[in-house]
């Protein structure tokens, strides 16, 4: 079986992409057509978001029509199956790592509750928190907590409680699921996750064997109180789509180089760009920051705050400059952020052209893009009142779903 | 791309359903066809398609002296007293694909009528020769009904006769009898470009075993998609999966509200983009709250239910 074909690049000044750490090169931007290239995936092209339009009967989620979900692997299988009148399953997750959720970590979040409407298929959902306890050297007691924090806010995303199934790995881990990772970890040598993930012979062997953890929510026989039937058999032609951010595409070519080795479908993927700091795309946005990125805990005032004093502006010094050379709309932060959440292509292209040729100023966009992150702040916060540690545990509960693909 | 009257015969025979064929010139109504065929002794048909206020379709074939009363037949599929009236003439094109005084259950093997409804005069039942178009104006074809039930099975339609002359009284403690010829289905993408197969037949399963399961009480499960079959008139679907369902009950609700507004502002008509501009800006919001709503009720009920089962066991353990 061909292997996923991955070109070392060899340059120690190239950039740096895995689920640890994300590096452009010289503190430039990152080159999306080089990671592409590097890690083997397909550019996701408007033909696809077209089929995806047809086969689903509605518009196009905004992060497929401005190409912040920009690369796949063989989601063109799974529009066909689709179109076939066969089924898939989506899996996503999240590293439960801190309690405060900005905008770049929903991203995911708000994509897959758009594929679980448009396509009507169930959802499972990873909360790696022994992971985090690992890797950010936290009790396990907290890595817990922040799970159920975390489960929360990606609850009032709004999902759908009769087919979405939550889980965290230090509750769930066992039985199939366990059975599948043993298998997946027969099958990955050290020195091939040296290679994927970079590991060091002074690495942990938590770590070290934690690549497993997250590769086998893929197979639906990890979740038989979803997929079995009657008689106990799971159907292993169930594809899973994966939606994520283009960095974790390590696991996901580690567990497509084992799926068929072991009997199994491979998951598709479909990957989204990085969402820059506040600071512009050089910037990091980090927990230490608050002024890096905007929480969904932000308020009207914060908002404001933050993107009138942080956010990025690609605009000239003076009026009079900016009325002649117009703005450089490559590095200008809020028109950035209002390609990912303003709805209206029409308003969109007016704000480029306008503000672009000079005509429109920072501060205009910049209010506009306050009205566009304090609409959603708030629906979310209203969502998340709502959600009540009973939903919680319905949601983490592990029952069967009958009406998941109704 | 429709059928033509060839392809659909070539097919009748392929299902090896007996039927004659007489050519005659073009007719468009039911008198000018009698002219032709009325000698035969065989049951003319008339031919109906009707449409009600979403946009939802039915042919109705029913004997050529069958009074057809649409206010009684929309009270009994459960639209109101006026809720079905004939539709337009570019549905035939559209939605039948036959022309003008053309209408007939044989365009139901056209992949546009997937799901369009069939309602079928009991006085066909069991009749040896039954006449109807075979989607040209200028053909009659006279078959059994038991030819008749074969095509339509092919298509994946259980055929149903329907006693269109009654006049039961529906109210709240008579529900609409005709209640499940009310298609339920996505209806079918009508751009004549490119034609979107049939998406989601009503499938409730467990687990999506892509073939043979039967899950005994569940609405019958197909593994393979065929062109043209998705509705059948008589569906066993569970009613909680489209009440449940948040788009299309938000889109229910505004529509009623929309409809509602329109109603009570007498002086003019209110222009729809009113409406569109309102439906833009509240949906979301709308659909998050009513999918907080969907959650609420499942844990409550969730709660509920591993409650239950926790006092079960202990009253077990108690008597035990």
């Amino acid at each position: 079986m061909a292997e996923e074909k991955v070109s070392s690049t060899g340059e120690e000044d190239s950039q740096v992409v895995n689920p640890w750490e994300v590096t452009a090169k010289d503190g430039d931007k990152i080159d999306y057509d080089k990671l592409i290239e590097q890690f083997g995936c397909q550019r996701l092209g408007a033909d696809l978001v077209q089929r995806v339009e047809r086969l689903t009967g509605r518009p196009a989620h905004v992060f497929l029509r401005r190409g912040v979900f920009f690369a796949h692997r063989d989601f063109d299988e799974i529009l066909d199956l689709y179109e076939r009148g066969e089924k898939f399953y989506l899996y996503t997750g999240r590293g439960p790592s801190s309690e405060a959720l900005h905008f770049g970590h929903l991203i995911p979040f708000m994509f897959t509750k758009y594929l679980q409407d448009a396509f009507k298929v169930p959802l499972v959902i990873q909360l790696t928190d022994d992971e985090k306890c690992m890797w950010k050297n936290i009790s396990i007691e907290e890595s817990k907590r922040l799970a159920r924090e975390n489960a929360r806010d990606i609850i009032a995303c709004g999902f759908d409680v009769t087919r979405t199934f939550i889980f965290s790995d230090f509750n769930y881990l066992g039985g199939k699921f366990y059975e599948n990772m043993v298998k997946v970890a027969n099958c990955v040598t050290f020195n091939k996750v040296v290679g994927i993930f970079g590991f060091t012979r002074e690495d942990h062997i938590g770590k070290i064997s934690f690549p497993p953890v997250q590769a086998v929510p893929s197979f639906p026989s990890s979740f038989p109180h979803l997929f079995a039937d009657k008689n106990n058999k799971v159907n292993d032609n169930l594809r899973c789509l994966i939606p994520c951010a283009i960095d974790q595409d390590p696991y996901f070519r580690m567990t497509r180089d084992v799926a068929p080795r072991i009997g199994y479908q491979k998951p598709s993927l479909i990957e989204s760009t990085f969402f820059p700091a506040l600071q512009g795309e050089n910037g990091k946005m980090s927990a230490s920051d608050p002024n890096s990125a905007i929480y969904v805990t932000d308020s009207p005032k914060d908002i404001k705050n933050k993107v009138n004093r942080y956010a990025f502006s690609g605009g000239q010094d003076s009026i009079e400059k900016h009325r002649k050379l117009g703005a450089n709309l490559e590095v200008d932060i809020p028109v950035k952020y209002l390609s990912f959440f303003l709805d209206d292509d029409a308003e969109l292209e007016h704000i480029k052209e306008e503000y672009g040729s000079g005509r429109m100023l920072t501060g205009q966009v910049k209010a506009r893009l306050i009205e566009v992150l304090s609409e959603l702040v708030e629906r979310h916060r209203r969502g998340r009142a709502l959600v009540t540690d009973e939903m919680v545990d319905a949601f983490m509960a592990v029952r069967p779903l009958p009406f998941m693909f109704s | 791309m429709g059928f033509t009257k060839d392809q659909l015969l070539d097919r009748l025979k392929e299902l090896q359903i007996n039927f004659v064929c007489y050519d005659h010139p073009v007719v468009l109504t039911v008198e000018a066809q009698a002219k032709y065929v009325g000698h035969l002794g065989g049951l003319l048909s008339k031919n109906l398609l009707l449409k009600d206020k979403k946009h939802r379709y039915y042919v109705v074939s029913a004997l050529a002296n069958t009074n057809v009363d649409l206010k009684v037949l929309s009270q009994r599929l459960g639209l109101g007293k006026g809720g079905l009236r004939m539709a337009p003439e570019e549905s035939l094109q559209e939605i039948l694909q036959v022309p003008l005084g053309c209408v007939t259950p044989f365009a139901l093997i056209n992949e546009s009528a997937g799901t369009v409804s069939f309602l079928l005069d009991q006085g066909f039942k069991s009749q040896e020769c039954c006449f109807f178009h075979p989607l040209s104006n200028d053909a009659t074809i006279s078959l059994g009904s038991s030819g008749l039930e074969k095509f339509l099975t092919s298509l994946g339609r259980k055929p149903a006769y329907v006693d269109l002359e009654a006049t039961p009284l529906v109210g709240k403690d008579n529900p609409p009898d005709l209640a499940d010829f009310v298609p339920s289905g996505v209806p079918a993408l009508s751009d004549s470009a490119e034609k979107a197969p049939p998406i989601q037949p009503p499938v409730v399963t467990q687990a999506p075993e892509n073939v043979k399961s039967t899950s005994a009480g569940k609405a019958s499960i197909k593994a393979k998609v065929q062109s043209g079959t998705t509705e059948k008139p008589k569906s066993t679907v569970n009613p909680l999966i489209e009440a449940t369902d948040v788009e299309k009950v938000i889109e229910e609700i505004f529509a009623k509200f929309a409809s509602a507004v329109q109603s009570e502002n007498k002086q003019e008509e209110i222009e729809t983009s009113l409406f569109d501009g309102v439906r833009k800006r509240i949906t979301t919001d709308l659909q998050m709250q009513m999918m907080s709503f969907k959650n609420a009720a499942y844990s409550q009920g969730f709660q509920a239910g591993v409650e239950a089962v926790r006092i079960a066991m202990k009253n077990m353990s108690f008597r035990s």
